[in-house]
């Protein structure tokens, strides 16, 4: 193809700003995060390069199970917000009427207008002992002691989920918009319930959606901070704040970059594995 | 009139409303076993709605359908022993030509040996036999036609139900769609229950026609009734071309009666149903039943046209005509070279026989 000068001149116009973007924000703040992580001081407090930092990570168990645990709980909230994303995404598509469907959608961002420190504090007031679950469990003398029904891993992935739940039903949406009603009723006259309708034809059709709600999901519960620190259960941790206590509680910034590289490398590995497993290309994902 | 033990499929008194508004109404008809049974209508008459409820899609408002003497009524489209080839189609595009034919066969647990000889047998059937593993995504239009039916079909239906399936195609590949559907029907011996807004389409292929108007049936009979006797005024118009004149008439005479059109034409006709002397009425005049230049003019409706251009084509080419009041007559020229000295401005004398011509009481 042949690009005349102009518009290879606009070309450059738009993509400045965008290669600025990763070079300051992404890939410099990375370089020295790599750079960082290899940094150590030995025995006479003098600066060398070692593996040590990222020795730590294999041969502390606390570290390796953190992140075993992190990226566990992480899987199972994406399976679980999938799960109930995709009738939600249906019943907005398919059943709603046309007009009521932008007020649905927007009902499922109306959360997101506020922080999600304000979101799990609002969670919180619903669930401590002396909130509001509580109070009305004790009214209609259900039970005759408060339940402490926060800091559990329950409570935590409920938690994740209600944070994760729209970016997997939007992209999911937008995959089910273009299925064609036909075809389900097709399948549903060649004699197929609506079981297998579901797995032979709705899923395979939003496969795309679902592939980069998941990966937009597991992303951001596993880079979590707030939620699993707020709801999760007190001995319990989740690898950001490993992350963060490296940084911040004991000053050890080789150690915390190591961290975060390494959460880099395994949650990608995590995604690489979950594309291969479910026969799919990054590229066709993101087209 | 009982559900006769020859009819694979029978519907009576069938009503389907949406709203305040009537789509079906009371619609009532029989098609024999091995027949091609064609509903013949404009768009937005209900056709497609009809369908549907034969197949299990919409609820019927009242009235019932039988298919081979078993009562439908609630149940699901995915147990009745009818399918439907979808307007649009309807192919799985996530899955290629073979598993598109498996799909239904798979449902009823069919063995992988017999789905495969199926398979096979049908993809000759409609004349695909190496399209097996093809995407859907490479077949032209006409293939993919043939996979819909092909998908249907394997499933040994009593009934199958086409919603319009040449509509997406171009005019030449439906013209050649239109006779293999017919010779695959007769081959195959399956019931279809064809809809088309296409008269063409469903003279052609069909054994029995009905035309559908506002969700009404008008008219059930084979092609060359509906074309050679209608019995509405919307028939006689939607059924291949006509020529229409308004008028009074003056006078019957017998079967016949005598019509003075609105520019003082005085015609001889065949009437069809309640026609009084005095009344306004509408004639139809197929472009065919008008002779040029006829030698024998005994019995025949003479006067004289101008003619204004030669629509040519083939073996349906067509002479478009005025009367001295500007009125627009078609009249057929056949290819035959003895008109071939007719120019565009001459004038020339039409004929026509009073059986060729049918009058209607016009509507109020
Ligand atoms: N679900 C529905 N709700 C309300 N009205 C409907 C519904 N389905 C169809 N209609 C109306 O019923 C009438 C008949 O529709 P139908 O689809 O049966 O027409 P059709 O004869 O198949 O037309 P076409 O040749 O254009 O496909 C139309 O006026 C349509 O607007
Ligand atoms: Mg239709």
């Amino acid at each position: 193809m042949v690009i005349s000068k102009s518009s290879k001149a606009a070309l450059w116009l738009f993509l400045t700003p965008v290669l600025c973007w990763l070079l300051l924000l992404i890939v410099l703040p990375h370089i020295d995060l790599l750079r960082m992580s290899f940094g150590g001081e030995n025995d006479y407090g003098e600066h060398v390069w070692t593996l040590q930092n990222y020795r730590n990570f294999f041969t502390e168990p606390i570290y390796w199970n953190t992140f075993l645990r992190t990226a566990i709980f992480s899987i199972i909230t994406t399976i679980i917000t999938f799960l109930l994303a995709m009738p939600v995404a249906f019943y907005i598509v398919k059943v709603v009427r046309p007009r009521f469907q932008g007020a649905m959608v927007l009902m499922l961002l109306l959360p997101f207008w506020v922080s999600e420190l304000v979101r799990v504090y609002g969670w919180m007031i619903l669930l401590r002992e002396s909130g509001v679950i509580n109070h009305f469990l004790l009214k209609f003398g259900v039970v005759d002691r408060p339940v402490e029904m926060l800091y559990n891993d329950a409570t935590m992935i409920m938690g994740l989920v209600y944070t994760s739940m729209l970016f997997m039903v939007v992209p999911i949406i937008s995959a089910m918009e273009s299925l064609d009603d036909s075809l389900i009723e097709a399948a549903h006259d060649l004699g197929s319930g609506k079981l297998v309708i579901w797995y032979k034809i709705i899923l395979p059709h939003c496969k795309p959606g679902i592939t980069s709600g998941s990966i937009v999901v597991f992303m951001l519960v596993l880079g979590n901070y707030l939620t699993p620190n707020l709801m999760g259960g007190k001995n319990s941790l989740w690898f950001t704040e490993q992350i963060y206590n490296q940084f911040i509680a004991s000053f050890n910034w080789n150690q915390g970059a190591a961290f975060g590289f390494l959460l880099l490398l395994l949650s990608s590995l995590i995604i690489w594995i979950g594309l291969k497993l479910s026969r799919q290309k990054l590229g066709e994902v993101a087209s | 009139m009982g559900p006769s033990m020859n009819n694979d499929l029978s519907v009576s008194n069938l009503v389907k409303k949406f709203g305040d508004f009537t789509a079906v109404d009371n619609v009532t008809f029989a098609v024999p076993q091995g027949s091609f049974f064609s509903i013949l209508g404009p768009s937005g008459c209900g056709k497609t709605t009809l369908l549907r409820m034969i197949a299990g899609f919409e609820e019927p408002t009242s009235g019932n359908i039988m298919i081979r003497g078993k009562d439908m009524a609630g149940v699901g489209p995915n147990l009745r022993p009818v399918n439907l080839v979808f307007q649009h189609l309807a192919l799985f595009p996530m899955m290629n030509v073979e598993e598109n034919i498996a799909f239904g066969l798979r449902r009823r647990k069919v063995d992988s040996a017999t789905i495969k000889k199926k398979i096979e047998a049908i993809l000759e059937r409609v004349g695909l036999p190496d399209y097996a593993k093809h995407q859907i995504g490479q077949l032209s239009g006409g293939q993919k036609q043939r996979v819909a039916i092909a998908r249907s079909l394997v499933l040994e239906p009593s009934v199958l139900l086409l919603d319009e399936p040449l509509g997406a195609l171009d005019l030449k590949l439906r013209e050649q769609m239109k006779v293999e559907l017919k010779k695959l029907q007769a081959k195959v011996g399956t019931t279809f229950v064809y809809i088309t807004h296409d008269q063409s389409e469903a003279l052609v292929m069909s054994d029995r026609v009905v035309v559908m108007n506002q969700g009404r049936f008008e008219q059930l009979g084979t092609p060359q009734e509906l074309y050679g006797q209608p019995l509405t005024p919307f028939v006689a118009q939607f059924v291949g071309d006509n020529n229409l004149w308004s008028g009074e008439i003056t006078e019957m005479s017998g079967a016949d009666a005598i019509i003075r059109t609105d520019e003082g034409f005085i015609f001889r006709s065949r009437v069809q149903g309640e026609v009084t002397v005095g009344r306004r009425a509408d004639l139809f005049l197929r472009p065919e039943t008008l002779r040029i230049q006829p030698e024998d003019k005994e019995g025949l409706n003479i006067f004289n046209v101008t003619v204004k251009t030669i629509l040519f084509d083939g073996a349906n080419s067509r002479l478009l005509t005025v009367t001295p009041e500007d009125h627009e007559l078609l009249v057929a020229l056949p290819q035959n070279r003895r008109f071939d000295y007719i120019q565009p401005g001459q004038t020339i004398e039409v004929g026509w026989h009073p059986e060729a011509g049918v009058c209607f009481a016009a509507g109020d």
